[in-house]
C-alpha cells in the first residue's frame, strides 16, 4: 500500500492511504491512529494535539508553536510503514433498534419504487446486513457505515432536505448513517433509531467508534416510542444494545 | 449577606456566545474545536480583565451587545475596534476599548458598533462556566458548552465568582493595528483535484465575503475555481482554515464550528495566524489571498505569537485617579495611549 503526505495548512498534515472506501484502507488508518495514540499517551509526541481518522486518511493536528511538520513526520514515518500492513482491529458489535414505519420512514416508499422492489424487501436488506463504522463526523457522533447491499445503492436525493430529524436512519451511495442531530441532509430516510448516538455527559460521548460493527433490529412505532421513553427516564441504558466487545488482549494482539 | 454578583445580558446584539480556547481531542467523534475565532483578541481581553488567557469570554459579532452589572460591581474588558458606551450612575459616556472598566451594581455597558472588523471579545473578571468535554465554548449545533449550549440571549444571567472588581483597571497602550494585507494560505491537501490555473486564480484576484459568514465558515465570491475531475471526494478531515470548493467553483473557508469532515476537495488551507483576521471580515468586504509554504506558515505563527505576547506584556494598570504619565513615558508608549484612550477618556470612579 502506498501513501501520500498532504499539507493541511501550518498546523496539520494528512497521511492519505487511498482515495476510495475500502476496509483495507480503514485497517491501515486505524492501525496508524492506534499507534499514534500509544505514542501520545507515552508523552513521545510533544505538540501533537489530536488525530482525525477517516475512511482513507488520517489527519494529525499539531501546535506549530510547540513542534513542526518535519519533527512530527519524522516521528510518524516508522508508524506509517507499520500501519500499511495493519490488520483490521476487531471492534464492538452493536444491534440497534430501528423503526422503519410511517413518519419515521418518509422515503421508504420512494426508495422501494425507485429500486423496483417492495418496501419489505428494502427493510429486510437494510436490517439484514452487518455494517462497518468507517468513521465519525461530520457532526458529533455521526457514523458513516457501510457497505450497503448492492441492491440498495442510490445517489443522494436531487433536492436535499433543509431539516432531517435527529435519529433518522439514512442511506446514500454505498453507505448508511444515523443523524444524531437535526441537520440539513441529502440522504434517503428509511427509519428512525431511538438510541441517542451522542451524549456529552457520558465518559465516551459517542456511542459508536470507528471500526465497530452495527446491525439493525426492526421495531414497531410503538416499541420505538417505548424505547425512547425508557431511555429518557433512565430505565434503559444505551449499552444494552452492545452485543459483543473484544477483550483488550484481542485488540492488542 | 450579599447578593450573587452577575452580569446580565440585556441584548446579545447581532450574535454573541461564550467561547474559550476550544474543545480539543474530539474531532475523531465529529466534535469541532469551537472556541474563540480570534484567539489574540480573547487573550488580550482576558489579560485586561485579570483572567487566565484561555478563560471563557463573550465573543460578539457586529456590535449591539448590551450588559449590566447586577448584585455587585463587575470588572469587564473589551478587546476589538469597538465603540463602547457606559451608562453609569453619573450619566452616559463613551469609553475607549482595549481597557477594563469596573461597573458598579446597575451600571450598563454597550458595544454601540464596531469601528472595524466585526468581532469584539468581552472578558469579565470571575466569569466561570462549567466545562463540557473540557471546554466552556459554545457549539450550538450539538448544544455543547456556554449557557445551556446556546448563543447568549436577552435575560441570560452569568454568575461571577468572587473577584475584586475594584482593583486597578488595565489598558492596552498599543492596540494591534488593522492589517489589510493578503490572507495567507498553504496549497493543499487536494490542490491536485483542480485545474492547474485554479490555485493561480485563487491568489490573483479579489474575493468578496458573502452574507453567508458565521462561526462555521465564510462563503466567498470571486474567480471561479475549476475542478480537474469530480467535484466530490470520499470524505476526509477538514481543519479550521480549510478552503473547500463545491461544484459551483466558489470557495468556502471553514472556521471553528465547521463540520470535522467533508466531501468537497480542499484546494488550500488558511494559516492559523490569519484565521482571526479572516473571521472578522464583514460581508461585502473584499480580500486577497497570498500563497506561503507550510514552513513559512509556521514561522508566521511563531512571529504572531511573539507579537501577541509583546502586546499583552505592554498592558499597564490604569490608576483610578487618571493616567500614570511617568510610567507611560518610561514605557515610551505615549502615542499608543492617545490612541487607546481617545479624547473621551474619563475614569469611571
Amino acid at each position: 500500500m502506498s501513501y501520500r503526505i498532504l499539507d493541511a495548512g501550518d498546523a496539520a498534515l494528512t497521511i492519505e492511504f487511498g482515495s476510495v472506501i475500502d476496509p483495507a484502507l480503514l485497517a491501515a488508518v486505524n492501525a496508524l491512529d492506534a499507534a499514534i495514540l500509544r505514542l501520545q499517551q507515552a508523552g513521545a509526541l510533544p505538540g501533537v494535539i489530536e488525530t482525525m481518522p477517516t475512511f482513507r486518511s488520517l489527519t494529525v493536528f499539531f501546535d506549530p508553536l510547540a513542534t513542526d511538520r518535519d519533527t512530527v513526520l519524522a516521528a510518524l514515518q516508522p508508524l506509517i510503514a507499520a500501519a500499511e500492513h495493519g490488520a483490521p482491529a476487531d471492534g464492538r458489535h452493536w444491534r440497534l433498534p430501528v423503526c422503519y414505519e410511517g413518519e419515521a420512514a418518509p422515503d421508504l416508499a420512494e426508495v422501494a419504487q425507485t429500486l423496483g422492489i417492495g418496501e419489505d424487501e428494502v427493510v429486510a436488506l437494510h436490517s439484514g446486513t452487518e455494517y462497518l463504522v468507517y468513521m465519525l463526523g461530520f457532526l458529533p457522533g455521526f457514523p458513516f457505515m457501510g457497505d450497503l447491499p448492492e441492491r440498495l445503492r442510490l445517489p443522494r436525493r436531487a433536492q436535499p432536505r433543509v431539516r432531517v430529524p435527529a435519529g433518522s436512519v439514512a442511506i446514500a451511495t454505498g453507505l448508511t448513517a444515523i443523524y444524531p442531530w437535526e441537520s440539513p441532509g441529502g440522504w434517503h430516510l428509511l427509519g428512525r433509531c431511538p438510541v441517542p448516538l451522542f451524549d456529552a455527559r457520558r465518559a465516551a460521548p459517542s456511542l459508536l467508534a470507528a471500526g465497530d460493527r452495527v446491525r439493525f433490529a426492526p421495531v414497531s412505532a410503538e416499541q420505538c416510542r417505548a424505547i425512547e421513553a425508557g431511555l429518557r427516564n433512565g430505565e434503559l441504558d444505551p449499552m444494552q444494545w452492545l452485543e459483543a466487545a473484544p477483550t483488550p488482549a484481542e485488540n492488542a494482539a | 449577606m450579599s447578593a450573587q454578583t452577575e452580569l446580565e445580558i440585556l441584548s446579545p446584539g447581532a450574535f454573541a456566545s461564550i467561547q474559550d480556547g476550544g474543545r480539543h481531542g474530539f474531532r475523531r467523534i465529529g466534535v469541532p474545536w469551537a472556541g474563540a475565532l480570534d484567539r489574540r483578541l480573547m487573550r488580550i481581553a482576558n489579560a485586561l480583565a485579570g483572567n487566565a488567557e484561555d478563560a471563557p469570554v463573550i465573543e460578539c459579532f457586529d456590535g449591539g451587545l448590551h450588559v449590566a452589572a447586577s448584585g455587585g460591581a463587575v470588572k469587564i474588558a473589551v478587546a476589538g475596534d469597538a465603540v463602547v458606551e457606559v451608562d453609569g450612575t453619573d450619566g452616559r459616556r463613551q469609553l475607549a476599548p482595549w481597557r477594563s472598566v469596573t461597573l458598579a451594581d446597575g451600571e450598563q455597558l454597550r458595544i454601540r458598533k464596531m469601528g472595524g472588523g466585526r468581532i469584539a471579545m468581552v472578558a469579565v473578571a470571575g466569569l466561570a462556566l462549567p466545562a463540557v468535554m473540557g471546554s466552556a465554548s459554545t457549539y450550538v449545533r450539538a448544544g455543547l458548552g456556554g449557557v445551556d449550549g446556546r448563543a447568549l440571549a436577552a435575560g441570560t444571567r452569568l454568575a461571577l465568582a468572587d473577584a475584586d472588581p475594584w482593583g486597578s483597571d488595565r489598558v492596552l497602550t498599543q492596540p494591534p493595528e488593522a492589517d489589510a494585507s493578503p490572507i495567507r494560505l498553504v496549497a493543499g491537501p487536494q490542490d491536485d483535484h483542480f485545474d492547474a490555473a485554479a490555485l493561480e486564480a485563487l491568489v490573483r484576484g479579489d474575493y468578496r465575503v458573502t452574507a453567508e459568514a458565521d462561526r462555521m465558515g465564510i462563503r466567498l465570491e470571486g474567480a471561479q475555481l475549476a475542478h480537474a475531475g469530480a467535484a466530490e471526494i470520499v470524505s476526509d478531515a477538514t481543519v479550521p482554515g480549510s478552503i473547500q470548493v463545491p461544484g459551483a467553483g466558489q470557495p468556502i473557508v471553514l472556521l471553528a464550528d465547521a463540520q470535522t469532515a467533508g466531501g468537497y476537495p480542499k484546494i488550500a488551507t488558511v494559516i492559523t495566524a490569519d484565521l482571526g483576521r479572516l473571521a472578522a471580515l464583514r460581508p461585502g468586504s473584499t480580500l486577497r489571498f497570498a500563497r506561503v509554504t507550510a514552513a513559512e506558515g509556521a514561522r508566521i505563527a511563531r512571529a504572531a505569537e511573539a507579537e501577541t505576547r509583546a502586546l499583552i506584556a505592554a498592558i499597564r494598570p490604569l490608576p483610578a485617579d487618571g493616567i500614570d504619565l511617568v510610567a507611560l513615558y518610561t514605557g515610551n508608549l505615549v502615542d499608543g495611549v492617545v490612541h487607546a484612550l481617545g479624547t473621551d477618556y474619563r475614569p469611571l470612579h
